[in-house]
């Protein structure tokens, strides 16, 4: 109950429980267009790419306020993607590799700025290591009503060109026979990209960023099959993420922010793995173990059905178990005698013998068919 | 644009190149209204290239492209487009209906969302191509089938003077062949012109009665019934073609799967 209650009066974990939650719904919703076109590596790219941004636009400017940081990060985000599509387009070199070499080029360059910085300002500057791995603690007012801007504007265009940027991540070469400006269009959903991902930097660090994109929208896609609902459940589930993740951390002393939402996002995505109805491992593994078992219980039903049929009065002829085993030694005998039973398609006599009941012998005819 | 003497279609001096490897050289090509075109060649003749070129998808290296008489950008509304069926993610969460609506998307223009005459639209189209009872099915439970069908529906809603379809016979079966078939004639005798990358020398002239033989160059383009012939398909080939006699009635049919093997290996 304090916990809630200090949600509304301290001010410093309703800052950080709803900057994370803002982080979260943006990058989950933006995430997941990112992922459905194959750009998961993109968002790794750009956040990494966004320090040497940062701590540029404080060398420049000499200030620390949100906005210039975050235009910094932007830019520098934004320059390294147009980078990437341009390697793409005009060098063989596949995106994989342009992505590795871009982030790490931009990072290190990043790194190496954020040393200078350091060393020649003093400690009094030496804040910009935050957007390393994100120190939420350090978010006030000022940052949360930038990333709520930043973050409305995204979510807004996004609204609004809906129906465009669906085209586009489907089909986009029928987009471009339609007259739409196919480039613009990528250009554009990147740019609202770079946004969701440096709003979040000071929060969660540009080395774990990348999750909070990929995650939510990989936890997403398991439970729906609607462009819509899923873009509206990643952003959810990150927004979710992100409360969870700074409440965490605010109870338990020295757990860092970044850090605690990352792990809350991945724990939501590996139970989406492993437990959503349809696309989930376990009820992959259910079918599949049902399946099996139709087979087993359908093959044992046919060769007892096959040596029924060479006796005249066949209901009335029990089999041993020794001989279904010498016909199908593979298939678990016993267990699908058991299965017949239950579903009264056999009876085992009192000497422990085998024979079909009368819709046994009808699903036998059936499945072994007319001929024998 | 009732004339009858302009082309539906009418390229001049198209080339495209990638790099410096030239796919599509100086291509002249005219499609008179209300004609069924097949274009063929063996693979990498640039027929693919050629449709996209013509609809502005990849950018041409000089040439132009004219529908009904005026330049292309400016009749964009008259033309539909087929693509290959494997160019997009069947994975893709979305439904058949919303597939066939995007058909719709150029007409409504910017920032509109498709509606109720939308909605109609598509499900008339669905129903065409006999795919009503999967309007709501989930886009990755559809057969190569029932894939091609959609995206045959999706044409259908842009109401196009001109269509342009990339292999819509490839990997289908032989039923649904007959319907796409069908759907084409059908679409002739409203006045459209259908332009079809075409794989199969067997069919040709049952399906169409236009056709153009490309290999970088174009061979030819004109009546099936006057320039397809065995000099220009080993033109276009390259090498002896010489099925075309095996067709002659006293010989037994050739095996389809063969004449697809010959003109696949035979290009350098």
């Amino acid at each position: 109950m304090t916990l809630l209650s200090d949600l509304f009066t301290d001010y410093t974990l309703r800052t950080v429980a709803l900057g994370s939650a803002a982080l979260g719904l943006v990058a989950g919703a933006l995430g997941a267009f990112a992922v459905l076109r194959r750009q998961s590596l993109l968002g790794d790219a750009v956040s990494h790419a966004a320090l040497p941004g940062i701590v540029l636009a404080f060398m420049i400017t000499g200030a620390k306020t949100p906005l210039v940081l975050v235009t910094g990060a932007a830019l520098a985000g934004w320059a390294a993607s147009l980078l990437v599509m341009l390697v793409v387009r005009t060098s063989r070199i596949k995106l994989d590799t342009a992505l590795g070499l871009v982030l790490s080029t931009f990072f290190g360059l990043g790194l190496l700025l954020l040393s200078v910085v350091q060393h020649s300002a003093g400690a009094g500057q030496a804040g910009l290591d935050r957007f390393l791995f994100g120190q939420a603690a350090t978010l006030v007012g000022d940052d949360l009503r930038t990333m709520s801007a930043l973050g409305a504007l995204v979510l807004v265009v996004l609204t609004l060109m809906w129906k465009e940027f669906k085209l586009l991540s489907f089909d986009p070469a029928f987009a471009g026979s339609l007259g739409f400006p196919v480039r613009r269009l990528d250009v554009l959903l990147t740019t609202l990209l770079v946004i969701a991902i440096v709003i979040g930097l000071q929060t969660v660090g540009v080395v774990l960023m990348s999750a909070m994109i990929v995650a939510p929208a990989a936890a997403a896609r398991q439970w729906t099959d609607r462009l819509g609902r899923l873009v509206a459940l990643s952003g959810a589930f990150g927004a979710i993420s992100g409360l969870c993740g700074a409440v965490l951390s605010s109870l338990v002393p020295r757990l860092p922010t970044g850090p605690t939402i990352i792990l809350v996002v991945t724990t939501v995505t590996l139970l989406s793995l492993l437990l959503a109805p349809r696309r989930g491992v376990l009820a992959a593994r259910l079918r599949a173990a049902r399946q099996r078992r139709r087979v087993r219980i359908e093959s044992v039903l046919a060769d007892l059905y096959r040596l029924a049929a060479q006796h005249r009065e066949p209901a009335a002829a029990p089999h041993d178990i020794d001989a279904l085993r010498t016909m199908s030694p593979d298939a678990g005998v016993r267990a699908g005698l058991k299965q017949l039973a239950a579903q009264d398609l056999a009876v085992a006599d009192p000497d422990g013998r085998w024979r079909l009941t009368e819709a046994g012998l009808a699903r036998g005819r059936e499945l072994v068919g007319g001929s024998s | 644009m009732s004339d009858t003497d302009t082309p539906a279609v009418r390229v001049t001096d198209l080339t495209v190149a990638y790099g410096e490897l030239p796919v599509l050289w100086d291509i002249d090509m005219d499609v008179p209204a209300g004609k069924l075109m097949a274009i063929m060649g063996p693979n990498g003749a640039g027929k693919t290239t050629l449709i996209k070129a013509i609809l502005g998808l990849v950018p041409p290296a000089a040439g132009r492209v004219e529908i009904h008489g005026e330049r292309y950008e400016r009749q964009r509304r008259l033309v539909g487009y087929v693509p290959q069926r494997g160019s997009v993610d069947w994975d893709f969460p979305t439904t058949v209906l919303d597939v066939v609506m995007m058909g719709r998307y150029g007409a409504l223009g910017w920032i509109r969302r498709p509606g109720r005459r939308e909605r109609d639209l598509a499900l008339s189209a669905l129903e065409k191509v006999g795919m009503t009872d999967y309007t709501n099915r989930q886009i990755s439970q559809l057969s190569g089938g029932q894939q091609q069908r959609v995206f045959l529906a999706r044409a259908l809603v842009q109401d196009a003077r001109v269509y342009f379809m990339d292999e819509p016979f490839q990997g289908v079966d032989a039923r649904t062949e007959r319907a796409i078939v069908e759907l084409l004639k059908e679409l002739r005798e409203e006045g459209r012109t259908v332009v079809v990358v075409h794989h199969d020398l067997q069919t040709v002239r049952d399906y169409f009665d236009w056709i153009t033989l490309l290999n970088v160059r174009r061979i030819v383009c004109g009546p099936v019934a006057e320039v397809f012939t065995p000099e220009n398909l080993g033109l276009a080939y390259g090498g002896r073609m010489d099925f075309l006699q095996r067709q002659a009635p006293t010989d037994p049919p050739p095996d389809p799967q063969d004449a697809f093997h010959d003109y696949g290996r035979i290009r350098p």
